[in-house]
């Protein structure tokens, strides 16, 4: 393809450097490649979007894939979050529209798709105060009252963290500040964003800043009508299930011997790793149960088993975790229906 | 009526001069009228009150209807209910009702409603921020969209400058600055800024309001209020309201809504000038405590990472502090500790001890030497008894890219080392805690880091942090060598943050103490001048193991 015809101006090639750069934690590497796209004109915006961003996306694929190993994506990100600093010290903008606070959600420890999106901003002449990863509530709203933001951009990743979203997003709306939410927790096309009472949701950092330009704030935040179905939100399968957590990991280990005669043998490390993986299917389908989304759940389900082919794992561990669970809650329809749903999808 | 009813008794039919008396003296008023040509036969005299054109022999006309049952309508001065009934043989009666007592009060209550739903209003938006400017804001929309046409409010000057936010009808809100003398232009407004009562409407002329605070565009002021914003002891700013066109003004009943409304946003704004005052306050306070940037020293890298217990300020009991070469002295010196206690107490003693060691650090003390000396201040320092358990260390960048660090444990956790073959090893270092007893004991040791190896001090919050499964179990110093064993190759920050995450996992949001780390690592190579050229550097990851990582971890 001739390069006269790529829409940015940033070519595979380069990208893959920068891949090979990132991957081998080369900081240095890194940031001298983004510094000479910058001084041979190419919009920092480009090289955030084009480069950094969609290299992050396929790190994480090549950790999904067992192709990398943790540390290698974590190291990888780290440098991607240098680069990005390299391009923030590299370019400045005028604040030219108003303030805006940008945090991750509670408990959401994907910061780079936020700082990102901080940049972004920046560049569009909003003067962005950046929260950082997992953000508590309390402290959002602490910083909304010193501070007095126009907005707040809210970011999840990790559907798990919506409960932690939907409070962090009341509270904002109570301080009345709206909230543009952002990030894959949020749903396809940002669905639960709206229920949880988020004013916009964007997929990307781009388009969060599409959205902010124009027709914003919205007015008088406190009064708008908050969804009509927000009343259900976490009803009592959500809490109990919740409450009963420990319980329910437990009596999920004691059990599993008798369903999968493997684990007779397994040791500490196995159990633990084992436990934590109950832990996960409860904490999807809590989240699935709290904005009553089946798919939510399906989507774990489905992306678990494949994280767990590319490592060899047999897919009657993941049917046998989601019966244990599921034998524990016969009394709770919802919960049943998207474990028997999620079963389903997997045969 | 046209049913007979059989009479009881023997009573005589009354005459027609006491029914005509009774008609007389009813309350109702009621007009007789013939069907064929509308001709008032018969008006009683509630009748004639409210339609003093209705007589005998004169045609019906207004506010009577020609062909309708009913009708309301205003007549004389007065609300006017009618009822128009046939009644056979070639007449028909109209019964009328003077509602004006009654329209009024519904009218009064209405207005009331729609007073008490701008004040509900207005209290719930007000109450929503702690900002002064957003309150600012809050207060112009409520009262330009509720009170008049348009609304500036003044804070009162400081520095001889004078802050005011405006809302004129069709833009968005404006906000600037101004000189303290320019005030007095606008009539009654250095009365209200100095706290006395508001002036009646009245009494300001609107044609005396100057250029800057309603320009050319907004048309001729036709009444000007100025009220207080009452605030704690002094106002906390004047709320200017202003109506345009000639024959505009502010009733009583204006003028007493724009005071009540006042009272509310004159205590959110103060309130939010006492949140600022205490905000500024201490951050000025915590700046001193909070964990300092770290240097980027030659030939070692360093990271922290410090997150103070939920629910508390951003300070707490764990501190750390890195003093760089100083004097003749070309060392690093590291420090990580944790005062007993948390929040803002606690974290006031580890200001004390950072202050401490970097004086220490400036005669030259050896970290054993430190940890003495601060044993001996904290336990003259005579206040209730106070210990803190903290770990030294000193920082040399020796040959090959190695790193040494001389470290002193004074009860605390010891330090752990990533070698470069992902074991973990436990730095032999222990010691007494510091501040209790007169005499320590500290078992110095020194560990060197080769390319790539990192060393961890942390705090007991770490190991210590309850969750899990069971949601109650500690994180465990196994668990955490395990989560370190997995950072090899990963730059110190990262390696920070991953631990961070994986006991922010392991808590499920139930932090309860707070976590204080500092790494020190050996950089894996030096930078090499000849990138793009050259031999291409060996990625570390191909050398690493690559260990099987089988959980299925959060999507990242």
């Amino acid at each position: 393809m001739a390069p006269a015809s790529t829409i940015t101006p940033i070519g595979p090639d380069v990208a893959d450097r920068y891949l090979s750069l990132v991957g081998d934690g080369d900081e240095q590497g890194a940031t001298a490649l983004v510094a000479a796209l910058l001084d041979n004109d190419v919009p920092a915006q480009r090289i955030i979007v084009d480069l950094i961003a969609l290299t992050q996306r396929r790190v994480g694929e090549l950790w999904a894939a067992n192709e990398w190993s943790v540390a290698r994506e974590h190291a990888a990100t780290a440098v991607g979050e240098r680069a990005l600093a390299a391009v923030a010290v590299r370019t400045t903008t005028a604040p030219s529209r108003g303030r805006i606070a940008l945090a991750c959600v509670d408990g959401e420890w994907h910061g780079l798709p936020a700082r990102m999106l901080a940049e972004l901003l920046r560049l569009d002449g909003w003067r962005v105060d950046y929260l950082g990863a997992s953000v508590p509530g309390r402290h959002l709203i602490t910083h909304l009252h010193q501070t007095g933001p126009d907005a707040v951009a809210l970011s999840c990743m990790i559907p798990t963290r919506l409960p932690r979203a939907h409070a962090a997003i009341t509270a904002c709306r109570a301080a009345g500040v709206p909230v543009i939410a952002g990030g894959r927790g949020f749903g396809p096309g940002g669905r639960y964003a709206e229920r949880l009472g988020a004013q916009a949701w964007a997929a990307t950092g781009e388009e969060a800043v599409a959205r902010l330009s124009t027709d914003w704030p919205p007015r008088h935040v406190i009064d708008l009508a908050m969804p009509d179905d927000e009343f259900f939100l976490g009803d009592e399968e959500y809490t109990h299930l919740v409450r009963s957590r420990p319980q329910l990991i437990a009596t999920a280990l004691e059990r599993l011997p008798a369903a999968y005669p493997g684990a007779h043998h397994y040791d500490e490390a196995q159990l633990e790793a084992t436990a934590e993986d109950l832990g996960h299917i409860a904490d999807f389908l809590a989240a699935a149960l709290y904005v009553h989304q089946q798919q939510i759940f399906t989507d774990f389900v489905g992306w678990t088993s494949s994280v767990l082919r590319s490592r060899g794992v047999p897919p009657i561990a993941l049917r046998i975790g989601l019966g244990l669970v599921r034998d524990q809650l016969i009394d709770f329809p919802a919960a049943t229906a998207m474990l028997d749903d999620a079963l389903g999808t997997l045969a | 009526m046209t049913a007979s009813t059989p009479a009881i008794g023997t009573a005589p039919a009354p005459a027609p001069a006491l029914l005509h008396a009774v008609l007389e003296a009813a309350s109702e008023a009621m007009l007789l009228c013939t069907t064929a040509d509308d001709v008032v036969v018969l008006a009683n005299a509630a009748a004639r009150r409210l339609m003093p054109g209705a007589h005998p022999g004169r045609q019906a006309g207004t506010p009577l209807p020609e062909s309708a049952d009913s009708f309301h309508a205003e007549h004389e001065g007065r609300q006017l209910y009618g009822m128009r009934r046939d009644l056979g043989d070639g007449h028909y009666a109209w019964f009328l009702q003077d509602h004006t007592a009654e329209r009024e009060r519904t009218a009064a209550l209405e207005v009331e409603r729609s007073r008490t739903a701008f004040l509900a209003e207005a209290g719930r938006r007000l109450s929503a921020s702690l900002h002064v400017r957003r309150c600012v804001r809050t207060t112009v929309e409520l009262a330009s969209a509720h009170l008049a046409d348009a609304a500036v409010v003044v804070l009162p000057a400081h520095r001889r400058q004078s802050t005011w936010t405006r809302l004129l009808p069709g833009l968005a809100v404006e906000e600037g600055t101004l000189r303290e003398p320019k005030l007095a232009e606008v009539p009654g407004l250095a009365e209200a800024l100095g706290g006395f009562p508001p002036i009646p409407s009245r009494w300001l002329d609107p044609s005396q309001a100057p250029e800057w605070l309603v320009p050319a565009g907004f048309g001729p002021v036709g009444a000007l209020l100025v009220v207080p914003l009452p605030g704690n002891a002094e106002p906390a700013g004047a709320l200017i309201l202003i109506r345009r066109g000639p024959d505009s003004g502010f009733s009583r009943e204006d003028e007493v809504l724009a005071r009540v409304f006042a009272a509310r946003a004159g205590a959110a704004i103060s309130a939010a000038v006492l949140y600022r005052e205490q905000v500024d306050t201490t951050a000025v306070l915590q700046a001193g405590l909070l964990p300092p940037e770290l240097p980027e020293p030659d030939g070692f890298e360093l990271a922290g990472s410090y997150q103070a217990a939920r629910d508390t300020v951003r300070i707490g009991g764990d501190f750390y502090d890195v003093f760089g070469p100083a004097g003749s002295s070309t060392d690093t010196v590291i420090a990580l500790g944790d005062v007993c206690g948390t929040g803002p107490e606690a974290a006031v003693l580890t200001g004390k001890i950072r202050q401490t060691l970097r004086a220490l650090r400036l005669v030259e003390a050896g970290p054993e030497a430190m940890l003495k000396v601060l044993n001996e201040a904290l336990l003259q320092s005579g206040r209730p008894p106070r210990f803190v358990t903290m770990v030294l260390g000193s920082v040399n960048r020796i040959d090959h890219g190695r790193v040494r660090i001389e470290l002193a444990s004074g009860g605390h956790p010891a330090p752990l080392v990533l070698r470069s073959d992902g074991t973990v090893e436990e730095v032999p270092t222990s010691g007494t805690l510091i501040g209790v007893l007169p005499h320590t004991v500290v078992r110095p040791a020194t560990v060197e880091l080769a390319p790539g190896e990192l060393c961890l001090l942390y705090s007991d919050g770490l190991t210590e942090a309850r969750g899990g499964p069971a949601a109650t179990e500690q994180y465990g110093e196994a668990r955490l060598r395990q989560a370190l064993a997995t950072c090899g190759g990963m730059p110190g920050a990262a390696a920070l943050e991953r631990i961070r995450q994986l006991v922010s996992d392991w808590v499920r949001g139930g932090q309860s103490d707070d976590i204080a780390m500092l790494a020190v690592r050996a950089p894996d190579r030096t930078p090499l001048s000849l990138r793009g050229g050259g031999a291409p550097t060996p990625s570390p990851y191909v050398v690493a193991a690559r260990r099987g990582d089988r959980r299925p971890r959060n999507r990242s």
